[in-house]
């Protein structure tokens, strides 16, 4: 098993050896299904005996409150806005994500850096300030992209809520006064800054085109890939709940041979 | 860049403050355009940063990063714009107090300058130095209760308040002297009475800055 890396500076008083577990990132705009894979993912994996813990973007105590009312009121300049974003990121990070770790967690982030990066790409930020200023963040065992065509994006979004969102639609960055052009124009400009952080972070993209279970098939036989070697060997568990090790177990657990035996795929 | 940009720096208790509300107060008499910036004083990031301080949640990454947003809120709104336009703007704290403190809560001082590699470096930057006996004297007098970022309780130098608080601005000086020489800070002995170091300060001012070029157009 190798050893947790940073992408560059180590975040202070952060010993890599000691994270145990595995950090397993979903990235995708809204409505690629995200959340549902996660959920599933999620379920799994605990049935298979994994302790999960969750990780998302604005959820930190520090400033998530402040982002909201500075976000509705839209009085944030672009660099302010990355900084405040990055608070929230780290402080998740050192709270959340890190001790979950440290205690042979499974962690699911619901997106990562990458959006955070991607989003400021789209309105102008510097690419190697943004870089740097995340080069603390830990290299995650796998980043699986759901990438989802805009039209099956725009649609799934507005069935579900009935109209789209501002910042989703990109709005701030007037490229159009027609919200449905903006979107299409705005996720088209997102993702080919995925695209370029895709070829120098190296992530997995994932077809979110297809149905949900079949999306979640795939992402399933890759995290067991991934941790394959790192947790109980649970079988070939599909989410039926059989095992029995379906307990949250306490601290860390050890490594029981092999595991599940899938080939090992290559460290992101 | 039309206007000018002048930062002091210092221990707490270097009386960098005290030196630069007379500097304002100079300019303004002579009737120059003259704008002034407080570090960690953006309306928007006090919010934030003010629970994250009260419940100690803050990290060595979250500390510097909250004060970036700050110093970056302040610079897009107010600094950068009043350079632009042609404004004598004066900072109480630059973006090398963050080089000092962050430097010494363990952020790596690559990162940090990356972080603030957008701000100008100013024109002048004063650097109030005195011994630490002095500026920790005149902190301690006045002011018995110490917050406990500002004392560097984070840290863990020591349980002990005014203990941890020695430690910590011990170490932040030592920051400071070895940014001298990178970002040419004007060294001023913070030991002389202040209406002799106003004097030395305004004189260098003048010497550097064409002081004349920022009288206020006479109006029609």
């Amino acid at each position: 098993m190798t050893t947790k890396q940073f992408f560059g500076a180590p975040l202070p008083g952060v010993d890599p050896a000691e994270l145990k577990g595995s950090l397993i990132v979903i990235e995708g705009p809204d409505s690629s299904g995200r959340s549902t894979q996660i959920g599933l993912l999620s379920q799994w994996l605990e049935q298979n005996g994994y302790a999960v813990a969750g990780a998302g973007l604005k959820r930190s105590t520090l400033v998530a409150p402040v982002l909201e009312k500075a976000q509705k009121g839209n009085v944030l300049s672009p660099r302010t806005m990355s900084l405040f974003y990055a608070s929230d990121f780290y402080d998740q990070l050192e709270n959340r994500i890190v001790p979950a770790l440290r205690a042979g967690y499974v962690v699911l982030a619901d997106r990562y850096i990458f959006t955070l990066m991607a989003r400021d790409m789209v309105r102008g930020a510097d690419e190697a300030w943004l870089r740097s200023l995340y080069s603390m963040a830990l290299v995650p065992d796998a980043v699986y992209h759901l990438v989802v065509s805009t039209g099956n994006l725009a649609e799934r979004i507005l069935r579900a809520r009935g109209s789209l969102d501002y910042w989703e639609s990109g709005m701030d960055l007037g490229l159009s006064r027609d919200w449905y052009e903006s979107f299409v124009r705005y996720q088209r400009r997102l993702r080919a800054a995925f695209k370029r952080l895709e070829d120098s972070y190296g992530f997995e993209r994932i077809n979110g085109n297809r149905s949900i279970p079949v999306v979640n098939r795939d992402l399933k036989s890759r995290v067991q890939a991934v941790l394959s070697g790192k947790g109980p060997a649970g079988g070939d568990n599909h989410g039926n709940g059989e095992t029995g090790g379906g307990r949250k177990p306490e601290g860390e657990r050890k490594p029981e041979g092999d595991g599940l035996g899938a080939e090992k795929r290559a460290e992101a | 860049m039309p206007g000018k940009l002048i930062a002091v720096e210092g221990l707490d208790g270097s009386g960098k403050s005290t030196q630069i509300h007379l500097v304002h107060e100079w300019l303004t008499g002579l009737g120059y355009r003259v704008s002034f910036s407080e570090w960690n004083s953006s309306e928007l990031v006090k919010a934030a940063t003010k629970k994250g301080k009260k419940r100690q949640l803050l990290t060595p990454t979250t500390f510097s990063l909250v004060h970036a947003t700050d110093f970056t809120d302040r610079y897009e709104r107010q600094i950068l714009p009043m350079l632009k336009a042609g404004y004598l703007v004066l900072c109480d704290r630059y973006i090398f107090t963050s080089f000092a403190r962050d430097a010494v809560r363990g952020c790596d001082p690559v990162w940090l300058r990356n972080l603030y590699s957008f701000a100008r470096v100013p024109d002048i930057t004063f650097y109030f130095h005195a011994p630490l006996e002095v500026t920790l004297g005149r902190i301690l007098a006045g002011r018995p209760r110490l917050k406990f970022f500002e004392a560097g309780m984070d840290l863990d130098l020591s349980p002990d308040l005014t203990e941890s608080f020695r430690i910590f601005q011990g170490r932040v000086m030592e920051q400071y002297l070895k940014m001298v020489e990178e970002f040419r800070l004007t060294v001023m002995d913070a030991t002389r009475t202040i209406p002799e170091q106003q004097h030395r300060v305004r004189e260098i001012i003048s010497e550097r800055i064409d002081l004349p070029r920022f009288r206020t157009r006479a109006r029609a």
